[in-house]
């Protein structure tokens, strides 16, 4: 069982059109694994089928259903652990100490099931410095799947498995039959909207910290250095920027510079650049 | 680093073993609490690191855990109940006891990994090493 040459470079153009991902050859086995279940659920026996149709056909919900089941990637709570002590420890505390109006904005803009967002809201909830303090957190992803998700606030027990702290769990979380219910004081936190990174940003506000993290390694180099320089925009002046630990600014777009933080590092706007940003 | 893995079920011990050893620890294994009491006594170094079942026969894991942090030579232990009692007032019971972390049966290899960084224990490997 194997994708053929043509179905996979349907999808892969279509998915480069719709997100500029791109999906190198190689990665058939990733188009077939996460089509299979679509393609079923369509009434086909096999992928090919299905991209066959909808290459013909090309209903809206169905090519949207293929973007989606092939953009979204799994998640888990305080991913990689580091970047959330940073935030607690050195990020939130500088802010705090910059701001008179008590009000901090973050922008989680890849947010999947709502993973990101919520264990930012967990830990602003947990920074000492920030006691009193109103955090609004934007969360936002290209699937609407994913967003719905996310807006329940309730997670299975292997969900909630990966990566949460037990003492968070008895804190910010309810037993709801089986699953586990985010608790209101931290779901009213965050804002959840769909949102298509390549496309220009909606009008936003500007953001304090940016979690943009594990995306940009989807995109060739022209559509990373567009989306960092339109960061840079929405972005107050001394903000900071939250990459994975694979990605960089470095050669992307060099507005941006690396400063350690923690026991890792984040993105600043250049202090140079600083007086570019359009405000 | 050196993990003990406190299960009656064979089968458990084996897979948390497994993952643990395959995380980079040197894994000894428990039927019981106290059986990994007496295992700590005859070592004079504790392991970094025990993983407790809830119920066990002879001692179950509330009790070993609670023995464990009475002890100030064992302090340094951290300890994660690995159990299917999933009710939130079992988990504020044994984090009041002294647990550390608290992972629900059934989990995966990921789960217990991403367990290990919170609790900042990741043994280094050859590879860190080269």
């Amino acid at each position: 069982m194997s994708i053929s040459r043509d179905a996979f470079n349907f999808v892969r153009e279509l998915v480069h059109a719709e997100s500029a991902i791109v999906l190198e050859p190689g990665k058939e086995y990733l188009v077939e694994s996460r089509l299979l279940q679509l393609a079923r659920q369509a009434g086909h026996d096999g992928v090919d089928g299905y991209v066959a149709h909808l290459s013909e056909r090309r209903p809206s919900a169905g090519l949207r259903q293929v973007v989606e089941a092939l953009t979204t990637n799994e998640t888990s709570w305080f991913r990689d652990v580091d970047p959330f002590n940073t935030l607690k420890n050195t990020v939130f505390p500088a802010l705090a100490a910059n701001r008179t109006d008590r009000r901090l904005r973050v922008w989680a803009a890849a947010c999947s099931s709502g993973q990101e967002p919520y264990s930012i809201a967990m830990t602003a909830n947990d920074t000492p410095a920030l006691a009193g303090w109103k955090v609004e957190i934007l969360a936002t992803d290209l699937s609407e799947e994913m967003l719905t998700k996310a807006r329940a606030g309730e997670y299975s027990q292997l969900e909630v498995n990966r990566g949460m702290p037990a003492s968070s769990l008895v804190r910010h979380f309810t037993r709801s039959g089986l699953n586990w219910r985010l608790n209101p004081a931290i779901t009213q936190q965050v804002t959840f909207r769909q949102l298509n990174l390549v496309r220009p940003f909606p009008p936003m506000g500007r953001f304090d910290v940016v979690f943009l993290r594990n995306v940009l390694i989807y995109f060739d180099l022209p559509t990373k250095r567009d989306i960092l320089r339109r960061v840079r925009q929405v972005m107050a002046p001394d903000g900071h920027l939250f990459l994975g630990a694979a990605e960089m600014t470095m050669g992307v777009d060099d507005a941006w510079e690396r400063v350690p933080a923690g026991r890792s590092s984040v993105y600043r706007i250049r202090e140079e650049q600083r007086a570019c940003v359009p405000w | 680093m050196r993990a003990l893995v406190v299960d009656d079920s064979r089968a458990m011990r084996r897979i948390v073993g497994r993952i643990l050893t395959d995380a980079g620890f040197e894994v000894q294994e428990a039927g019981h609490g106290q059986e990994a009491l007496d295992l700590l006594t005859e070592h004079d170094t504790p392991p970094d690191l025990a993983c407790i079942d809830w119920n066990m026969p002879v001692m179950d894991g509330l009790e070993f855990v609670t023995e464990v942090r009475s002890r100030p030579e064992w302090r340094s232990i951290t300890l994660m109940m690995v159990t299917t009692e999933s009710e939130q007032s079992r988990i504020v019971r044994a984090l009041a006891a002294g647990a550390h972390e608290y992972l629900i049966k059934p989990f995966t290899a990921d789960a217990l990994q991403e367990k290990l960084d919170l609790l900042g224990l990741v043994p280094l490997t050859a590879g860190d090493l080269a």
